[in-house]
């Protein structure tokens, strides 16, 4: 691909909010290709490190080091929150908002939604307002208004923790699509089932710190730290 | 009992208003009748003033949303040092009163006041300005309140998607547009039930500025409670009507949206 923004390296990166330390400092390299699942217990500090990549919380410390200027990295990346942010309009509006952000002609931006729509399955559900979509569908819809920029980089936010069995399914169908496509997917996950199916290496996280970065066969059958151990036990990790 | 009669004997000095008259179910009774034969009559001074009304407070009300809105909508999304205190004074400004607004621009625009050379004292333009004066921190009071809350379930979004400050107000503007209908319709039901500010800028001259609210309250004083009533009622529906039509011309509060 031509001018990558990755790799991607983190050198001591702090996020501080109120005095405390939510995140780091943390160091740690992404390399061009792989799914990243970053695990770790509740307050760990998984959703702050994807944030502070994609450059949605401000650090107190350290360098994020990118392979492009910044201007190309924050247009080639995209971030599927936990819970979706819905805007007031149909559902195939809100798929195209994007485009239409970065200057696409109206109907090329419903188009071209309603092309990915139909990569997602939501394409019946096109004119209809996207409030009324149910759990699943929002998060599908959540991945098609961030694969439309066809970014490099995806960020997913546990984009399966309300979610049921078929609709965890789809979604985990469509992120495995996006990344044999040449996506390069860093996502944060509670789900151990989830990082085993989809994960090439995974980042652990505990209080803040990083415990270990290691390839997914290594990770899931020999951890390296004790919380890692002990949270794949399904031990309590506090 | 024509309007044009009564409204030509405005300026003399009415004896009978001087000694407080008693209202009873009567006067009630002749307003609603008064009313309904003002309209049904077309009578032409009640058009006359019913428009000169509407004209003043819409121009009004679309003026200071034109003004009002993106200024609430740029409070909500920008952080600047005195935010706190700019959203406090506009808060205060809400309770604005009419009257000192009326006064404040009256001295302004009067022969000797620095804007006396327009000669816009006691014409409609006047009481169009003293309203805008009224009208535009209440609507962007509630067009930022409304707004806040928009941009606090988008901030995610619209940052992670890069946009820039004007794409996030025009996003917010639009996507927030039936609560921003509320709050100009909200300026427009202060705006045309207001009597203090438009009486001492227009100076309630027949046929010029008199508006259903200083005739109102012109009718009062001299004691025709019937009269009065009557205008009074005529407000009112016109009131209703507007929101009624602006509502069904935009599709709101039909069920079934958001």
């Amino acid at each position: 691909m031509v001018g990558s923004i990755l790799p991607l390296s983190l050198h001591q990166v702090e996020v501080r909010k109120r005095g405390k330390r939510l995140l780091g400092p943390v160091s740690v390299a992404f390399p061009s290709d792989g799914f990243t699942m970053v695990m770790g217990p509740n307050g760990a500090g998984k959703s702050t490190l994807l944030k502070t990549i994609h450059g949605l919380e401000r650090t107190a410390a350290g360098q994020i080091e990118w392979n492009a200027p910044q201007q190309v990295v924050r247009a080639r990346q995209a971030f599927v929150f936990q819970s979706p942010v819905i805007m007031r309009r149909t559902t195939r509006e809100n798929v195209a908002y994007p485009m239409i952000v970065r200057g696409m002609q109206k109907r090329a931006a419903s188009e071209l939604a309603q092309s990915w729509l139909e990569r997602v399955g939501l394409a019946d559900a096109a004119e209809r307002r996207a409030r009324v979509l149910s759990g699943g569908e929002r998060q599908k819809m959540a991945l098609a208004r961030a694969l439309i920029t066809d970014p490099e980089l995806l960020f997913l936010d546990e984009p399966c923790a309300n979610l049921d069995g078929s609709a965890t399914r789809e979604i985990e169908h469509l992120l495995q699509t996006a990344h044999t496509s040449g996506i390069r997917v860093i996502m944060a996950t509670h789900d151990i089932g989830q990082a085993r199916r989809l994960a090439t290496d995974v980042v652990f996280l505990h209080k803040g710190q990083v415990q270990e970065h290691t390839p997914a066969p290594e990770f899931f059958e020999n951890p390296q730290s004790g919380p890692a151990k002990a949270y794949l036990n399904g031990d309590i990790v506090e | 009992m024509s309007l044009s009669w009564v409204f030509s004997n405005a300026g003399s000095l009415n004896v009978e208003a001087l000694t407080p008259k008693t209202v009873t179910m009567n006067d009630i009774l002749q307003g609603l009748i008064s009313a309904f034969h003002l309209i049904v009559t077309l009578d032409p001074d009640l058009i006359e003033i019913s428009l000169r009304s509407l004209y003043v407070t819409t121009s009004a009300v679309a003026i200071a949303a034109v003004i009002g809105l993106p200024f609430g909508c740029w409070l909500a999304v920008r952080r600047f040092r005195f935010r706190r205190l700019t959203i406090a004074v506009l808060n205060a400004l809400m309770g604005l009163p009419p009257v000192v607004v009326g006064l404040i621009v009256y001295l302004l625009l009067s022969r000797s006041g620095p804007f006396g050379v327009f000669g816009l004292l006691f014409t409609p333009t006047a009481m169009i300005i003293a309203q805008v004066v009224i009208l535009t921190p209440l609507i962007a009071s509630i067009a930022h309140q409304a707004i806040r809350d928009l941009w606090a379930e988008y901030h995610d979004l619209l940052i992670s998607l890069n946009t820039t400050r004007g794409q996030r107000i025009r996003t917010l503007l639009w996507d927030g547009r039936r609560a921003l209908l509320t709050a100009a319709l909200a300026g427009f039901g202060r705006g045309i039930g207001e009597v203090g500010a438009i009486m001492i800028v227009g100076g309630n001259i027949d046929h010029v500025t008199r508006v259903l609210t200083t005739a109102i309250a012109l009718e009062t004083g001299k004691g025709e409670f019937a009269l009065a009533l009557g205008l009074g009622f005529v407000l009112i529906l016109l009131a209703i009507a507007v929101n009624l039509v602006i509502h069904s011309l935009s599709k709101t509060e039909v069920s079934g949206r958001w």
